[in-house]
């Protein structure tokens, strides 16, 4: 399978990689790769999106996704204004259509958002002239996440065609697991999630993937290793019986890590529980990239933002 | 360009190439007596690339010291890309390579075509993110007029005089498979 670049990304908004094909995931990438090397240069700053303005919308918890955006918008020189559930009139019972309303007032050009709710983004998408860019909705996609852990996968072994991808812990709420999935499948590369039972989505079959209850025997011949956390905000109950024993049995150790292919490398999209998921050892390991995702994350956004600059098209407006 | 368009475009060979090839000479040679060999060539893409490695070659051959050369993506820094932009259709990023630091430097950019002096514009404000060079100085290949901006060259290859809707076409054989010049003029509706 050769993947062909795309010559355009002709879309208005980017709210998940279910929607993208492969060509124009592979243009982002391409263009992360030339974007990579703005930070490297003495003056960290391109003139393109000069007079755009973005408004990151972030209605849940965010550290270093929101600073990457963050990031990015600021490298390509957009004007950037900062908006959190905390603090705003969102606590105060505004629903998202009257917020986006009123952001709209402001005229931006995009709207980064990141929602509890599956599915806001696409919602909002619909709703405003703004490009939308999903910075994770609910437990269902986040697709600058897969983009960024595909790049830093590509930049490492070449290619993403063939690769062994172990996704491993809490993928029933994990919107990364999700994103993941559609990505890897797409680009040629064979994905095996990893959970306790009570962990595993319902839908695992429409994804392509295997699946396994057990760390073993998913970590023979992996070239990738990616762990997830437990995500304790999001379940109503405990799935499991205590952290030690998730420790036990499905943390990334030194020992378990010697499983997988020789050449194997470990991803985690933070932030980490250390001693829940993964070892210290490995999180700090010479197998680990960890750090390379956070970098790389910030040229994924970069190409994103670059790419959806500009009108829509007229090919776009017509359908 | 598409077969329909060169159906409609009559083609008049203004440099073959063996012109081409002394023009190229000619450029090194003013290069040289300018400046000396004390220079980085950045060549612009796409065909600033092969003409700038070019001046390079001649410019080693007469001095026996290497020339370093660079390449530069001005896309970033054009002044139709972005918001201006009318649909999302983004030019496809290409990488910038510069073999050293450019301060203190003396720097000739090097393109196939000057006409507008946009694209030089950006040129300067892409170099003036890299560093201070001691002097920017260009040489292109053909200018054909019809400048937008205060902007001139200091090596010109050959000044052809133009109208504005003309097509001016440099091909190289590194990208085109082939060296020569052509001007095409729109050949008349129905004659």
């Amino acid at each position: 399978m050769v993947v062909e670049s795309a010559t355009a990304l002709a879309r208005k908004d980017v709210v998940g990689i279910s929607q993208l094909d492969a060509g124009e995931i592979q243009l982002i990438l391409d263009t992360a790769e030339e974007l990579l090397d703005v930070a490297k240069r003495p003056i960290k700053k391109v003139p393109t999106l000069r007079g755009s303005t973005v408004v990151n919308l972030f209605m849940e918890p965010s550290t270093r996704t929101r600073f990457s955006f963050e990031v990015a918008e600021k490298r390509l020189s957009a004007d950037t204004l900062n908006f959190s559930a905390s603090g705003s009139s969102v606590s105060k019972g505004e629903t998202l259509f009257d917020t986006a309303q009123n952001l709209m007032a402001m005229a931006p050009d995009f709207i980064v958002i990141r929602h509890p709710n599956s599915g806001a983004p696409h919602r909002l998408a619909q709703e405003v002239p703004a490009s939308i860019i999903n910075a994770g909705d609910g437990i269902n996609e986040h697709p600058t996440q897969a983009l960024l852990d595909a790049f830093t996968m590509r930049q490492h072994f070449g290619s993403l065609e063939g690769l062994k991808v172990v996704v491993a812990g809490d993928i029933r709420h994990s919107r990364v697991a999700r994103s993941n999935a559609f990505l890897l499948d797409k680009m040629g590369a064979e994905v095996r999630f990893v959970a306790p039972a009570s962990l595993l989505p319902l839908e695992v079959e429409e994804l392509g993937v295997s699946t396994f209850l057990r760390l073993e025997p998913a970590l023979e011949d992996a070239d990738v290793v990616m762990m997830l956390r437990i995500q304790l905000e999001r379940q109503k109950r405990v799935n499991f019986p205590s952290m030690r024993e998730y420790f036990d049995f499905f943390a990334l150790t030194p020992e378990r890590l010697k499983l997988a292919a020789d050449r194997a490398v470990v991803l985690h999209p933070g932030p980490m529980n250390r001693g829940v998921e993964i070892d210290s050892l490995v999180a700090d390991g010479s197998q680990s990239l960890i750090l390379e995702q956070v970098t790389n994350g910030v040229a994924v956004r970069m190409a994103i933002l670059y790419l959806l600059a500009g009108g829509p098209s007229e090919a776009a407006s017509d359908s | 360009m598409t077969a329909d368009k060169a159906s409609r475009t009559a083609l008049t060979e203004v440099l073959d190439e063996a012109a081409m090839g002394r023009t190229v000479a000619r450029m090194a040679a003013e290069i040289l007596e300018r400046d000396g060999d004390s220079l980085m060539l950045v060549g612009i893409h796409t065909r600033g690339i092969p003409l700038a490695d070019r001046l390079a070659r001649a410019l080693g051959e007469a001095t026996g010291r290497e020339v370093p050369v660079g390449r530069l993506d001005i896309t970033l820094y054009r002044d139709d890309v972005g918001p201006w932009r009318p649909a999302h259709q983004q030019p496809v990023l290409k990488k910038t390579v510069l073999p050293d630091s450019i301060d203190d430097q003396v720097i000739y950019l090097v393109d196939d075509v000057l006409f507008t002096g946009r694209t030089i514009r950006a040129a300067l404000d892409t170099l003036a993110d890299w560093g201070r060079p001691t002097a920017v100085r260009l040489a292109v290949l053909i200018d054909r007029g019809h400048r937008e901006l205060p902007i001139a060259a200091d090596v010109v290859g050959k000044a052809l005089d133009t109208t504005r809707d003309e097509d001016v076409q440099v091909r190289l054989t590194e990208v085109d498979g082939e060296d020569g010049v052509w001007i095409g003029r729109e050949a008349d509706n129905g004659g």
